[in-house]
C-alpha cells in the first residue's frame, strides 16, 4: 500500500492532473458507494435475523462499527499523508489532511452517538467511562485539534504542514491512549472481528456489516476527493489551470 | 563550542532568564496551589471524600499549570528572534530543544513536585503515599513539558494561541494523567504501584527520545 501511495502521488502530484483524475473518479465511487450501502442496509436491517440477546437493537452496529473503524482509518491516512507532506512537500498530501480531518471527526462523532443510543437500552445508560468510549472521545478531540489548528493559521501551506505534524504526533499517541484507558477500565463488548478465520458472528449478520464497512470506506473516499477538488480550486485560484478548468 | 557546551549554555541562559522573571515562576506555582484549594470549596470538605479524589485533583492541577507555563518556553525567544538563531545554528535543533526543556522543567515542573507534598497533606492524603506521589510527579511532569512543547512549537507563531494550545495538548496528556493519578490511588489502596510507575517511566523515555525531533520539526513549520 505504501509503494502504491507513493507512486500514485508521484504521478498525481500536480494539482491539475489530480483535479481531472479525481473528477472522473468521483461519480464511479459514488455509484459504488450507493450500491454497497443499499445492499448493506437492506441486508442488515431486513435480511439479518434479530440477535437472540439484543433483539432488533443490535442493528445499529451496521452504522456504529463501520463508523468506528473509519474513525481510526481516517486518522491513519492523515498521518501517512502527513509524512508524505512533510518529507516530499506534496501539495496533494497536504490537501488530503485538511480535507479529511472534518470527515474523520464526523465518523468519530457518529460512532459515539450511535454507541450511546445503543448503550441506553443495552447497558441502561447513555455514557459509561469505558476504555473504548473514552479513547474514541479522545480521538474526537484529536480531530478537533487538527481542525482548529488548520483554521487558526492563515497561510494554507503552513497550516497544512502544522496539521501534518500534529497528525503524526497524534498517531504515535493513539495506541498509548488506547492501551492506557484499556488498562484503566473496560466494559465494552469484545471485538467481534478478533479472529477472521473463526468469526463469532453469523454470516447473515456479518456480510452486511462487511459491505457496510466497505461502503463507508468508499463514501469517505468519494467525499474526500470532492473536498480536495474544492480546496485545490481555492488554493490555486490565481493559476491558469483553474481558470481553464472552470470555463 | 562543543555539543555539550552548547547544551549547558542553553540551560544556563534559560535558567538565568527564568530567575530574572521570578514572578512568572511564582505565578505558575500559585496557580497550582489555588486550583487545588478550590476543589474542597466545590464539594463538602469531608476528609475521606477529598483524600479519595486527591490524586486526580493534584494531577489535573499539575497538568493545567504546566499548560500555562508552556507559553514562556518559546514565546519571547520567538519574538526577539533568538529562536530563529537557534534553528540556524550549527547544532542539531532537537539537542538544543532538549536543553531548553530541561531548563524549563527545572524552573516549573520541579517546583510543582516540591509543592505537591504540602497540598497532598491539605487534601488529607495519607503521609505514607507521599513518596509515591512525588515519584509519579517526578516521572510525569517532564512528559507533560515535552508533549506540551510540541503543541507550543506549533502555535508559537499565532497571536492568540492559548486556547488552541490547550485543545491540542490536553487530549495527549490523558495517558500521563491515567498512570500518574492511578499509581497514587493504588498506593492509597495498598496495591502495588510498580506497574503504572514503570509505564510512566517508559513514556518518559519515549517522550525524551521522540519529542525533541517533533518540537524541532514543528518550530521549522512555525518559523519559516
Amino acid at each position: 500500500m505504501w509503494t502504491l501511495i507513493k507512486t500514485s502521488f508521484h504521478k498525481l502530484g500536480s494539482p491539475p492532473t489530480f483535479y481531472a483524475f479525481a473528477g472522473t473518479l468521483v461519480p464511479w465511487l459514488a455509484l459504488l458507494t450507493l450500491g454497497l450501502m443499499g445492499y448493506g442496509l437492506y441486508g442488515g436491517l431486513a435480511l439479518a435475523p434479530a440477535d437472540y440477546q439484543q433483539g432488533e437493537g443490535f442493528r445499529i452496529i451496521y452504522v456504529h462499527v463501520p463508523s468506528a473503524w473509519m474513525s481510526l482509518f481516517v486518522y491513519v491516512t492523515m498521518a501517512v499523508a502527513g509524512v508524505v507532506a512533510l518529507i516530499w512537500r506534496m501539495k496533494i498530501a497536504e490537501v488530503w489532511i485538511t480535507a479529511s480531518a472534518p470527515l474523520g471527526a464526523s465518523f468519530t462523532f457518529l460512532a459515539l452517538v450511535t454507541g450511546s443510543l445503543w448503550g441506553k437500552p443495552m447497558w441502561g445508560t447513555y455514557w459509561v467511562w469505558d476504555a473504548r468510549l473514552t479513547s474514541e472521545l479522545v480521538l474526537l478531540f484529536l480531530y478537533l485539534g487538527v481542525i482548529a489548528l488548520n483554521a487558526a493559521i492563515e497561510d494554507r501551506r503552513t497550516a497544512a504542514r502544522a496539521c501534518a505534524l500534529l497528525a503524526i504526533v497524534g498517531v504515535v499517541n493513539i495506541p498509548i491512549i488506547h492501551y492506557s484507558v484499556e488498562w484503566w477500565y473496560t466494559l465494552h463488548q469484545g471485538p467481534i472481528m478478533a479472529n477472521p478465520a473463526n468469526p463469532t458472528v453469523h454470516p447473515d449478520m456479518l456480510w452486511p456489516l462487511l459491505m457496510m464497512a466497505l461502503a463507508f470506506n468508499l463514501f469517505f473516499f468519494t467525499l474526500v476527493l470532492m473536498r480536495m477538488r474544492t480546496e485545490l480550486l481555492d488554493r490555486e485560484r490565481n493559476s491558469r489551470w483553474v481558470e481553464e478548468a472552470l470555463t | 563550542m562543543g555539543m555539550l557546551a552548547a547544551f549547558t549554555g542553553v540551560i544556563r541562559r534559560d535558567l538565568r532568564l527564568s530567575l530574572r522573571h521570578r514572578g512568572d515562576l511564582a505565578m505558575a506555582l500559585l496557580f497550582f496551589v489555588i486550583v487545588v484549594c478550590l476543589f474542597p470549596l466545590g464539594t463538602r470538605p469531608e476528609a475521606g471524600l477529598l483524600a479519595r479524589y486527591a490524586p486526580a485533583i493534584l494531577w489535573v492541577a499539575a497538568l493545567l499549570s504546566t499548560l500555562l507555563t508552556l507559553e514562556r518556553l518559546f514565546r519571547s525567544d520567538f519574538e526577539d528572534g533568538s529562536l530563529e538563531q537557534m534553528l540556524l545554528s550549527p547544532y542539531p535543533t532537537p539537542w538544543l530543544m532538549l536543553a531548553k526543556l530541561l531548563a524549563h522543567w527545572l524552573s516549573t515542573g520541579l517546583l510543582l513536585v516540591l509543592a505537591a507534598p504540602i497540598l497532598a497533606l491539605i487534601l488529607g492524603l495519607p503521609a505514607k503515599v507521599i513518596p509515591i506521589l512525588l515519584l509519579s510527579l517526578l516521572l510525569g511532569t517532564p512528559i507533560l513539558s515535552l508533549i506540551g512543547a510540541i503543541g507550543m512549537a506549533l502555535t508559537v507563531g499565532l497571536p492568540r494561541g492559548g486556547m488552541l494550545l490547550a485543545l491540542l495538548v490536553l487530549p495527549l496528556y490523558a495517558p500521563v494523567l491515567i498512570f500518574g493519578a492511578n499509581s497514587v490511588s493504588a498506593a492509597v489502596d495498598g496495591l502495588p504501584v510498580q506497574g503504572p510507575m514503570l509505564l510512566l517511566a517508559a513514556m518518559l523515555v519515549l517522550a525524551l527520545t521522540l519529542a525533541p525531533f517533533a518540537i524541532a520539526a514543528a518550530l521549522r513549520v512555525s518559523v519559516e
